[in-house]
């Protein structure tokens, strides 16, 4: 604590420069927090997927239906313990850019393959009996102000017309990296409106008892459906997660890269700065080792000031970032997973004091090296 | 050449064969050649001589700033060139004070900031760092002026608070060079009278490195150099 009013004092020796480091260091952290909430926003379906889930998908293409006749026999296979399904509805609320998924599930078996999704009883029960209920998430229903009992309208691009549906359940999840943000309502509603694709599905969602037997019933499923028009594929969440992400490109690698290049830039911009501010001391460390302070005190007071403005500067960069991320998803649905992580938070102040460390690391040692009588014959 | 003559009570400091030599380049500048000095307790010495003739290169040596390219420094019994890295910091922390023609003080601390530099190396707690400081201030005449930066003081002052600087930790040697160099006659009196104070009342021994006989004249001995070489030995201190 001592030294405190020495650090202070340092800190603000050259003030514009000082809040001009402390503005790189904040920018980057920022820069580095939104890469990890994009990136990760990404791979959400992928860090997320459970092994006790498989999907079941054409086998030509994710984007081909396949029969509602396969849900009965798909449950009479081993090791399934439930089995439902879904289909997509490319719908638009009110405006193109309040993107958000629409999904038509069926009511009667959803709970046998997400057992755990939080849904109060009385509105479950409301929802199943309304034909034109619907389930928001609680982000959904917070952007656009919806409450129970709300009629939405939604304008369908693939199956064309205004469907309008009652806001009968709120669906929400005490962790906070979970997407809240979809709507879900009835399959059969779609199915008795839309003039095509009628008795078919998207996708098969099957619960096991057993994720070792992922792979087992697996080839059961598809061999079931082997030579039939409707061919099957059937694999993990984490298989169909996988292969949706590297179906949009390596995003994690992109990520990682503009990463990488930031933190290397600040590191550069932060060493200069630092280097440039030993400069100007020499003589001033050269007095400080006349009267007693020893290399590595200096060098740790070299290293405690180049952390205190890597410290402020991330900590900065990252309460801006969680502010801008507690807005929720600024895209209007593209990322609805828009969440900034107590772990990535750490893990961004981490980076931001090595980045100041390491800069630093030159200039203080040259600072340790310095002979007294050369600093003193600077002024 | 007693060897034993630092303990003997008087002798405080004690140069024996001191060659000190530079490279530059391909070049090699001998900058001290074979110097005897023995410097007694409570005695203020000066010296002078043309610039590059090795006057601060000697006081450099003395306080453990620099390290002969020969020879042997004893100080207080300590033979100071056998020391190295934070032992001779210590002792330096200890024994030494510098007082430099350009003041030296940092600029972004006030006076009393400043003066305090030395003190936090110490154990002291804050009041007892407070007390010594306002002590030193109180000596050279500056407590009044704790609380102003140095941008805020006169040459002189500013240099009042180098020289309370330099004894707040209440070292035995006092190496002052050149401390009136930037000053006008007033204030290089005022300062030399300070340093001749703190000999008669505090016991330091003062070695003062000028240009400026006036100052000079103010101290026990003065010794000349000239390239290198001691070359007059006055009374007083003596070049061995």
């Amino acid at each position: 604590m001592k030294y405190l009013a020495f650090f202070i004092a340092n800190l603000l020796r050259r003030k514009v420069r000082t809040f001009m480091t402390i503005g790189s260091f904040a920018v980057a952290a920022f820069l580095f927090a939104m890469i990890v909430v994009i990136n990760g926003s990404f791979r959400h379906g992928l860090d997320t997927a459970v092994t006790t889930r498989l999907v079941v998908a054409n086998r030509f293409s994710t984007m081909q239906p396949l029969p509602l006749s396969y849900l009965d026999r798909i449950e009479q296979i081993d090791g399934v313990k439930g089995v439902t399904f879904i289909s997509w509805f490319g719908g638009v609320y009110v405006d193109e850019r309040n993107f958000f998924a629409q999904i038509a599930i069926d009511g009667d078996t959803f709970h046998s393959v997400y057992p755990d999704v939080e849904i109060a009883s009385d509105q479950w029960q409301a929802f199943t009996a309304d034909r034109q209920g619907c389930v928001a998430g609680a982000t959904l229903a917070k952007r656009f102000k919806w409450k129970l009992g709300d009629r939405i309208p939604i304008r369908g691009t693939i199956f064309p017309g205004t469907w309008e549906f009652n806001v009968r359940a709120i669906y929400d999840s005490p962790r906070a990296d979970k997407d809240t943000s979809q709507l879900w309502f009835h399959w059969k509603y779609l199915d008795e409106r839309r003039e095509w694709s009628k008795g078919l599905v998207d996708f098969y969602l099957v619960r096991l008892g057993d994720p070792n037997e992922a792979a087992a019933v697996s080839r059961s499923i598809d061999a079931t459906f082997a030579n039939s028009p409707w061919e099957t594929k059937t694999g993990t969440e984490k298989m169909f997660a996988t292969a949706w992400l590297a179906a949009i490109g390596d995003i994690t690698t992109l990520a990682l890269t503009v990463s990488a290049m930031v933190l290397f830039t600040l590191l550069l911009v932060a060493g200069n700065t630092m280097s440039i501010s030993l400069r100007e001391r020499i003589w001033e460390l050269g007095i400080l080792k006349s009267m007693g302070y020893s290399d590595a005190r200096l060098f740790a007071f070299l290293m405690v000031e180049s952390s205190l403005i890597a410290a402020v500067g991330g900590a900065l960069g990252l309460a801006f970032a969680k502010v801008f991320t507690r807005g929720g998803d600024p895209t209007g649905g593209l990322l609805p997973h828009f969440y900034l992580s107590a772990t990535t938070i750490m893990l961004g102040l981490v980076l931001a004091v090595s980045v100041g460390v390491v800069s630093a690391l030159v200039p203080a040692l040259c600072a340790m090296r310095l002979k007294i009588v050369d600093a003193i014959r600077r002024v | 050449m007693d060897d034993a003559s630092t303990t003997d009570g008087f002798t405080l400091i004690k140069m024996r064969n001191i060659d000190k030599t530079y490279r530059r380049g391909a070049e090699e500048v001998h900058v001290l050649h074979g110097l005897d000095l023995d410097v007694r307790r409570s005695e203020f010495t000066a010296f002078m001589g043309p610039s590059g003739s090795g006057k601060t290169t000697l006081l450099n040596l003395v306080g453990g700033l620099d390290t002969p390219s020969a020879g042997s420094i004893q100080v207080d019994g300590i033979d100071i060139t056998r020391l190295k890295g934070a032992h001779l910091t210590s002792w330096r922390a200890h024994h030494v004070g510098f007082v430099f023609q350009s003041y030296n003080l940092i600029p972004i601390f006030t006076a009393f900031q400043n003066v305090e530099l030395p003190l936090l190396l110490s154990g002291l707690s804050r009041a007892q760092r407070r007390a010594h400081v306002e002590s030193a201030l109180e000596l050279v005449g500056l407590r009044d002026r704790m609380r102003h930066y140095p941008r805020q003081l006169s040459g002189g002052q500013e240099q009042r608070v180098a020289i309370a600087r330099s004894i707040v930790t209440d070292p035995p040697i006092l190496l002052c060079d050149e401390p009136t160099g930037d000053l006008d006659r007033s204030s290089a009196d005022d300062i030399i009278h300070l340093l001749q104070r703190l000999v008669s009342e505090r016991g330091k021994t003062v070695l003062l490195v000028t240009h400026d006989q006036l100052a000079a004249d103010h101290a026990h001995t003065v010794l000349h150099l000239d390239k290198g070489v001691l070359l007059r030995t006055p009374a007083g201190a003596t070049a061995a």
